[in-house]
């Protein structure tokens, strides 16, 4: 069974250890983890202020949406051989793309997150005599948590899953197993590194997903939108991304 | 310009193939997720089997489920089988979603004079259920329909010719020209996809023809709540 092999390929500490320029599980999975972490500070850099902005006013939606069709329609591989043809070897090209499709499900988690708070509750507020900045963090940045943290984790896996395709390019990630496998087709190895990829994404989904309930204010009722006083139900709000290319 | 207009015999025949890999994966994901969609929107149960299978599914990286599908069903890894596997796989992960929002915004009211009226279960379901789930179905697979398009093109990582192999050429003889050709070609026919699919749309629900500015905001609007919802 090859998947057995692939286990047992990756339980073995001898290929943990990087030997011989031959990147062993433990360099590969750091560099994953590095230029993922990277890019989603960026991201979050970007997103979280424009989101929040366009959440709190209403102003920009339908230019971040479209901006969004756009980029989801963009073969990020296509993008990362242009890119790494024009600018060069290293992270930067790389870099560059995971922060473009990586800014779209944090974006639309943030205004949709502020979107969908009961217009009631944030004019009570301001009745009360918050300013708007009291507003943004006193009483939409709680609300919108469980939403804003949905867009992280999107966004998470967007980059997670496109690190894997940087290897390509002369990059160390997990992916390195699969397409160096696939050249020396050495298929216990390519099942190996795909197993390695999926499972890092699903623990950190895992992971991600008990940080998004834990978010929940209390007292607020999870998903659905069905927090409304007067018990109309809000549309959902979009925070679902698309599969974007390395997903 | 020169090199595409010496080379249009290989735009054809990759444009040909990408669309081989992804209309079989966009029609297979759409088939499938109606019904299970349709399941997922009248059981609870279901609903959380399906949606969180298809988190699962949809959270493994592109380039590992090619790979682990033909593993998992004993193929030879460079059958085109492969890649259409895979997209379809993403495409029910998110049409499952779209379909059961879409069977839920049928008003329940709807749906139960149709009942009063003496319709069966299942001419219930396609006179009535299915022409008002259309516009949300419509979007749904309108966002299916370019995400694969984009995806098809990883194909080439492993092997299977597409659009993508513009990329790998590209990248191995260092002409930006034939990655930028590669990236037109795939937004270019992510866009035919996309006015193919909204004329079928007017075709099939004439009735829907009015609201053009809130079918764009409701394609906007349902995109699977892949991360708020799960």
């Amino acid at each position: 069974m090859l998947i057995l092999d692939a286990i047992s390929w990756i339980l073995d500490p001898a290929h943990w250890d990087s030997v011989n320029y031959q990147a062993g599980i433990r360099e590969e999975l750091l560099a994953h983890l590095w230029v993922t972490l990277v890019s989603v500070v960026i991201v979050a850099a970007i997103a979280l202020p424009v989101g929040l902005y366009i959440g709190h006013t209403g102003k920009g939606r339908r230019v971040a949406i479209a901006a969004a069709n756009v980029v989801r329609a963009v073969p990020t591989f296509g993008l990362l051989s242009l890119l790494f043809i024009l600018i060069g070897i290293g992270v930067g090209p790389g870099l560059l793309v995971f922060v473009l499709l990586g800014v779209p499900p944090l974006l639309a988690g943030a205004y949709a997150g502020l979107e969908a708070i009961d217009r009631q509750t944030i004019d009570a507020a301001r009745a009360m005599g918050h300013t708007e900045w009291q507003i943004l963090f006193r009483v939409e940045l709680p609300l919108a948590a469980p939403l804003i943290l949905g867009g992280l984790r999107s966004t998470v896996l967007q980059v997670i899953a496109s690190v894997t395709l940087v290897s390509n390019f002369g990059i160390n990630s997990l992916g390195d197993f699969i397409l160096g496998g696939l050249a020396s087709r050495d298929y216990v190895q390519v099942v190996a590194g795909s197993v390695l990829v999926t499972a890092l994404a699903l623990l950190v989904d895992a992971l991600l997903a008990l940080l998004e309930r834990a978010a929940v204010p209390r007292g607020v009722s999870r998903g659905d939108g069905r927090t409304t006083a007067r018990g109309r139900r809000v549309r959902t709000a979009p925070t679902g991304t698309p599969i974007a290319e390395g997903n | 310009m020169a090199w595409v207009l010496s080379h249009l015999g290989d735009l054809w025949t990759l444009t040909l193939a990408h669309v081989g890999l992804s209309v079989p994966a966009i029609v297979l994901g759409f088939v499938v997720s109606v019904p299970l969609g349709y399941a997922a929107s009248r059981s609870r149960i279901a609903r959380a089997v399906l949606f969180t299978v298809g988190n699962i599914l949809y959270t493994i990286p592109g380039l590992a489920l090619l790979v682990l599908v033909p593993v998992a069903l004993g193929i030879p890894i460079l059958n085109p089988i492969n890649v259409v596997i895979a997209l379809a796989i993403y495409a029910i992960a998110i049409m499952v979603r779209s379909a059961a929002d879409a069977f839920a915004s049928v008003d329940a009211d709807v749906r139960q004079s149709a009942t009063a009226q003496g319709f069966s279960a299942v001419q219930r379901f396609w006179r009535v259920e299915l022409p008002l789930a259309g516009p949300v179905l419509l979007a749904g697979i309108r966002v299916v329909s370019v995400s694969t398009i984009a995806l098809a093109t990883i194909g080439a990582l492993v092997g299977i010719p597409s659009l993508g192999s513009f990329f790998t050429d590209a990248y191995q003889r260092a002409f930006p020209t034939e990655a930028v050709v590669g990236i037109v070609l795939v937004l270019v026919l992510a866009a035919v996809f996309d006015v193919l699919l909204t004329a079928v749309g007017r075709l099939l629900m004439p009735w829907n023809r009015r609201s053009s500015a809130l079918g764009a905001r409701v394609s906007a609007v349902a995109v699977p709540a892949h991360a708020g919802g799960r």
